[in-house]
């Protein structure tokens, strides 16, 4: 993939936002949703605006081509000046010509960007239909021309395809040949690839990267995510509750921010150098998993016809030495987080032996299962959805604890004692989950996983749905106490950051394998199987250390 | 954003709708106070209009048309509560064991409702109630029969949802056990879509009794707003009272229970663009 | 989609249909065990007018003297043959009786299917265009009133204002049999007599389509695909008739199928009140007579009728859905 580009930019500026302030309804927790904000666009440039969930960021894009959802949230000051005019005052007409006409948009999810009972070809055919006066064979030439551009295999098969006959990443190169089908003078792109894989995400970078090269476009690239930045910015403006905090070019805020807040917020991306040092070799395992296999379906209906299931993980083994910690990394669909169930006993594998303590759980039943539930906790990936929103803080806590006998008040101390221990006040016991951020929900659930003493914890992704700020401080906490307790944890991530920032050793799965295992600061050194090399090239920013 | 109970009755719709409840329950409670007068009984002549002496008229044989509303709206708003109240706990286990146990046991569960739900309701609950002969219990009976499959369905679909929530897999992983998840952890998430249904469930169990006493299938010696309509419709050309008047009491109430039970699902799930 | 793989479809669909129609017949002989008195005098009917020969004729041929199961085994055997028993009131098989009462049904049920589908997804797609103005609160107050509105007293109001009143349309039957009309004219009186019954019939589920179709149609403009759309410069006009409607269209087909079944339990007291001579007026005469038999068979062809429907409905919905699949 290409550094950030060196070549020059145009002086003036191709779109210039000045004074923007955007009104929030009266039952929002705050009253504007972007707040006096100033930034510019200059030709052949790619702006990254960062900022965490809540920051306006995305209304900021959003209100550029008037696409907020009125009549809630509106523009009450400001100008958004672009190509002589005021975007904020034009007609409609005016408006809608220059949508996609000159300025054209990408958004997060493609999926649900577009509209899935219409033929892809026919989506991007719409915007020639409606800008241009070309006929029907000449836009079809035209579309398939861009499939070609955006890399798309086999145009002809694509154009006739339904969004959801696509990958992730074609819907998305879709998108990019849609925004790109006029040449716009600008292109918006609102995390374009933040419901993508590592790989495909590296994919898309490296495309749209060559795109604005090859078209001189500027892009206002919309993220939360730093490795992003230092993967395509030339320049970069960080917001915070809907203002602008810093802005400047990129290699020098990525190195040496010039806010405390810019400066925290590039702290708190994990750094890709592994941070415990190359592990003795143990011959204490606290878990081994011996030649696990799980299929998903695969039943036969009532007229005989078998359907072939998904072999979700194949022949897998792998061990958890006593006190470590082992990431288990892979893409969606690896088959990761269904290892991880059946370890937990929230699935039956089908065949291979689950070795705790020495002890096989595997095919064991629910109630045989029972003793040995407390050796083995979970931490969730949604702090939404891991607590039941109907009972109180303590009584999640104590739950597990009072199944096994404990009596309830003693439970209810000891939940008061690991909230402590999690970084919350006691008083918590007696509070709902809605009262609690995200980050204090992850905590309230790490203090549940504790509760029940146990000698391993599996973390599955938790703290891929946190803000970069709060994910640092929830993975501190992880190995601060799994080294105090000597806990050994089983870390199922598909950031390899994070991986690199908590764990000892890492395994990387791919379609319900294990390819390679080994140390961290090996496997980083010298990854020797091809897809661990495609992860660890696909991280964002990789060259980037700060 | 608004408590649940500033959203439900900062609702118009929603405390129309109570206010006419309110009436309708006082008048089915204290009915015998009310109209002092057995609803058959012939209390004067026949087809005299709507007048101070008779607040609604007579009808054909002379029998106070208030007294039949009054006592017509308890036999209606009891057999539609007692109808739904069970259609509402049957369906509710079905779904719940559905949602929960999943496989087979779902997979038969859902074929059963789908049955029911695909043949045509009404004609089954006439066949019932004829069959059964008619009385208060074989209206129940029918209604709640014909009813119960929506309530299976949404119970099911959103113990679905629960039970996928992370929070039921802490539970499995701290080893509380399967009916003690599902009361504890499932159903009382389950509860605010199930209180929506049932409540708009009254309403299609009131439309259903009436069409049923309309056609002569009510219980024989209570008096029900539908057979009213029934008795007076040979008379719609000389005494358009007959008709209307109970007809406009049925549109009312129902009209009321969906009021209140939309309102109660807006307050419930408010969504952001309809605050 | 390739024709074969459809044409597979619609034989799978049918064959799904199979089970559905045992289990109906089950659940009309589990009735006729329910009913007052022996299988016999049921099927014979309480007309009294069959002689005791034919009852132990009857008692031989539905095996009364066996097992609860040969004799329900026999009773399917009947059915799968169409042979549904006789009718004394009518002094007719009840097969004969249905084939005759069959076509009125239809016409008023394809009628009021038209009609509420049709107007029902036209009004809610104006009361979403014009959301929070007068016109979408008139029509959704419509709505609300006809959706609690009882079917029969529609009916007798309609007859009371445009019949008795007015005097513009007939107030029962479903033709003029005494001016002996032909051809276009008969055509015309027919259509005169439809009219009533099915506004009758249809205000409900115009009502109900109508609300759905509203509601999807907000719930579908929030949507990120719609964003796009308006990203690409396209007016709403377009992204309303071009995107939207399609979409929201969807669950108006699903709520159509699932709601045939009440649509044929309407057309009985619509049919009573209007005195149209289809299955629900034949019904309202059964039960009157106490043919049980009759009311069953005639519950046994509605859920036939339903089933038929909801695989054309299946049909339609997969033309509509690409995300369908039809190869199984």
């Amino acid at each position: 993939m290409s550094a950030p580009s060196t070549q020059p930019t145009d002086a003036a500026p191709v779109l210039s936002i000045d004074g923007l302030t955007v009104a929030l309804p009266a039952w929002s927790d705050r009253p504007h949703a972007v707040e006096n904000l100033s930034i510019q666009i200059r030709r052949n440039e790619v702006l990254c605006v960062v900022g965490e969930s809540g920051s306006g960021k995305s209304v900021m894009a959003k209100s550029i081509l008037g696409l907020l959802p009125a009549p809630h949230v509106r523009v009450t000051a400001g100008r958004i000046a672009f190509e002589g005019e005021d975007l904020l005052q034009v007609a409609p007409e005016r408006l809608r010509a220059v949508r996609s006409g000159r300025i054209s948009m990408i958004f997060q999810e493609p999926m649900v960007a577009l509209n899935p009972l219409m033929k892809v070809g026919r989506q991007v055919d719409e915007v020639l239909q409606v800008h241009t006066d070309l006929s029907a064979r000449a836009r079809r030439e035209r579309v398939l021309g861009l499939f070609d551009d955006v890399h798309l295999p086999e145009p002809a098969r694509i154009h006739g395809s339904y969004p959801h006959q696509l990958s992730g990443g074609q819907r998305q190169r879709v998108m990019i040949a849609m925004a790109l089908a006029l040449e716009p003078a600008l292109i918006i792109a609102d995390e374009p690839t933040t419901a993508l894989d590592v790989t495909t995400q590296a994919q898309i970078l490296s495309l749209l990267k060559e795109l604005q090269g090859k078209h001189g476009t500027a892009v206002l690239f919309i993220t939360h995510d730093f490795g992003v930045v230092a993967e395509i910015a030339d320049r970069v403006a960080v917001m915070r509750h809907g203002r602008l905090i810093e802005q400047g070019d990129s290699a020098p805020v990525l190195r040496a921010p010039r806010e405390p807040y810019t400066r925290d917020l590039v702290a708190a991306v994990p750094s890709l150098i592994p941070r415990h040092p190359d592990p003795a070799a143990v011959d204490d395992h606290v878990l081994a998993v011996r030649a696990l296999s799980k299929t998903y379906g695969g039943r036969s209906s009532f007229l005989g016809v078998r359907s072939r299931g998904v072999e979700a993980v194949r022949s897998v083994s792998l061990e958890v030495p006593r006190g470590r910690s082992v990431a288990l990394v892979g893409e969606s669909g690896s088959g990761k987080s269904t290892l991880a169930r059946c370890i937990v006993g929230l699935e039956q594998p089908d065949s291979g032996a689950i070795l705790l303590d020495g002890q096989d759980i595997a095919g064991l039943s629910r109630a045989a299962l029972r003793p040995y539930r407390h050796l083995v906790q979970m931490v969730f990936q949604d702090p939404f959805a891991s607590l039941n929103p109907r009972q109180r803080v303590g009584d999640i806590i104590a739950l597990g604890p009072t199944l096994r006998g404990v009596p309830r008040d003693v439970a209810w101390d000891r939940a008061r004692e690991l909230l402590d221990m999690v970084g919350l006040q006691r008083e918590a016991v007696g509070r709902f989950p809605h009262e609690f951020s995200g980050g204090q929900r992850q905590r309230i659930g790490i203090a549940r996983a504790l509760a029940m003493d146990p000698k391993l914890i599996i973390a599955d992704e938790p703290v891929s749905a946190l803000d970069v700020s709060v994910q640092k401080q929830v993975l501190d906490l992880l190995d601060e106490l799994r080294l105090e307790l000597g806990l050994s944890m089983l870390f199922i991530t598909h950031d390899l950051r994070v991986a690199a920032h908590v764990c000892e050793e890492i395994a990387v799965m791919r379609r319900g394998e294990i390819v390679e295992r080994g140390s961290t600061a090996r496997i980083f050194a010298a990854p020797a199987h091809e897809y661990t090399r495609a992860l660890l090239d696909s991280v964002p920013g990789k060259g980037w250390e700060h | 954003m608004k408590s649940f109970w500033a959203r439900f009755l900062g609702n118009p719709r929603v405390l129309a709708g109570i206010a006419w409840l309110l009436v309708v329950a006082v008048v089915a409670v204290f009915a015998p106070l009310l109209a002092p007068v057995d609803p058959f009984e012939i209390v004067d002549k026949p087809f005299l209009v709507p007048s101070g002496d008779h607040l609604f008229g007579t009808d054909s044989l002379g029998r106070s048309i208030w007294a039949g509303l009054a006592h017509g709206a308890r036999t209606t708003l009891i057999i539609a509560i007692v109808a739904t109240l069970s259609a509402v706990a049957f369906g509710a286990v079905v779904g719940a064991l559905a949602g929960y146990h999943g496989g087979l046991v779902d997979d038969a569960l859902m074929r059963i409702t789908e049955f029911f739900q695909t043949i045509p309701s009404f004609i089954f609950a006439i066949v019932l109630v004829a069959i059964l002969a008619p009385s208060a219990t074989s209206l129940v009976v029918a209604i709640a029969v014909v009813s119960w499959p929506p309530i299976a369905r949404v119970v099911r679909g959103e113990v679905l949802s629960v039970k996928s929530r992370e929070f039921v897999q802490a539970a499995v992983i701290a080893g509380q056990g399967d009916t003690a998840i599902l009361l504890r952890q499932v159903i009382p998430n389950t509860l605010s879509p199930l209180i929506v249904t049932g409540s708009l469930l009254v309403a299609t169990a009131i439309l259903t009794e009436s069409a049923l006493s309309f056609l002569g299938l009510g219980a024989p010696n209570l008096m029900s707003w539908g057979f009213m309509v029934g008795a007076g419709r040979s008379f719609l050309r000389d005494a358009w009272w007959l008709v209307t008047i109970p007809g406009v009491a049925i549109l009312l109430t129902v009209l009321a229970i969906n009021l209140v039970g939309e309102g109660l699902n807006d307050a419930l799930n408010p969504r952001l663009a309809d605050v | 989609m390739a024709g074969g793989r459809f044409l597979r479809y619609i034989v799978w669909r049918l064959l799904q249909a199979v089970p559905v129609i045992l289990g109906v017949t089950v659940l009309c002989f589990l009735m006729l065990q329910l009913a007052p008195g022996d299988l016999a005098t049921v099927l014979a009917g309480e007309a009294g007018g069959a002689s005791p020969g034919f009852i132990e004729e009857l008692r031989a041929r539905y095996g009364l003297d066996k097992p609860l199961l040969v004799q329900l085994a026999l009773y399917i055997k009947n059915v799968a043959v169409l042979d549904l028993g006789f009718s004394f009131r009518h002094n007719a098989t009840v097969a004969s009786l249905l084939a005759e009462r069959l076509f009125p049904t239809l016409l008023l049920m394809g009628s009021t299917l038209l009609l509420s589908v049709g107007l029902g997804v036209l009004s809610g797609l104006f009361a979403a265009i014009w959301v929070r103005t007068w016109r979408d609160h008139v029509i959704s107050l419509v709505a609300i009133v006809a959706y609690a509105t009882p079917l029969f007293w529609v009916g007798l109001m309609l007859i009371l204002v445009f019949s008795i009143r007015l005097d513009w349309l007939p107030t029962s039957g479903m033709e003029d049999v005494v001016a002996f009309y032909e051809g276009w004219d008969r055509a015309v009186d027919i259509a005169r007599h439809l009219v009533l019954p099915a506004i009758t019939l249809s205000l409900f589920y115009l009502a109900l389509y109508a609300r759905l179709m509203r509601a999807t149609m907000l719930e579908q403009r929030g949507l990120d695909y719609v964003t796009t759309a308006r990203a690409k410069g396209l007016t709403e006009r377009q992204i309303t008739f071009r995107h939207v409607f399609r979409n929201a269209l969807l669950p108006v087909v699903t709520m159509a199928g699932v709601q045939v079944g009440g649509l044929l339990g309407g057309s009985v007291v619509v049919e009573s009140v209007f005195a149209w001579p289809g299955l629900g007026q034949l019904a309202f005469e059964a039960l009157f007579s106490r043919d049980y038999n009759l009311l069953l068979g005639i519950f046994f062809m509605s859920a036939c009728l339903v089933v038929l429907v909801n695989i054309v409905v299946d049909i339609v919905y997969v033309l509509l859905d690409p995300r369908i699949k039809v190869g199984t």
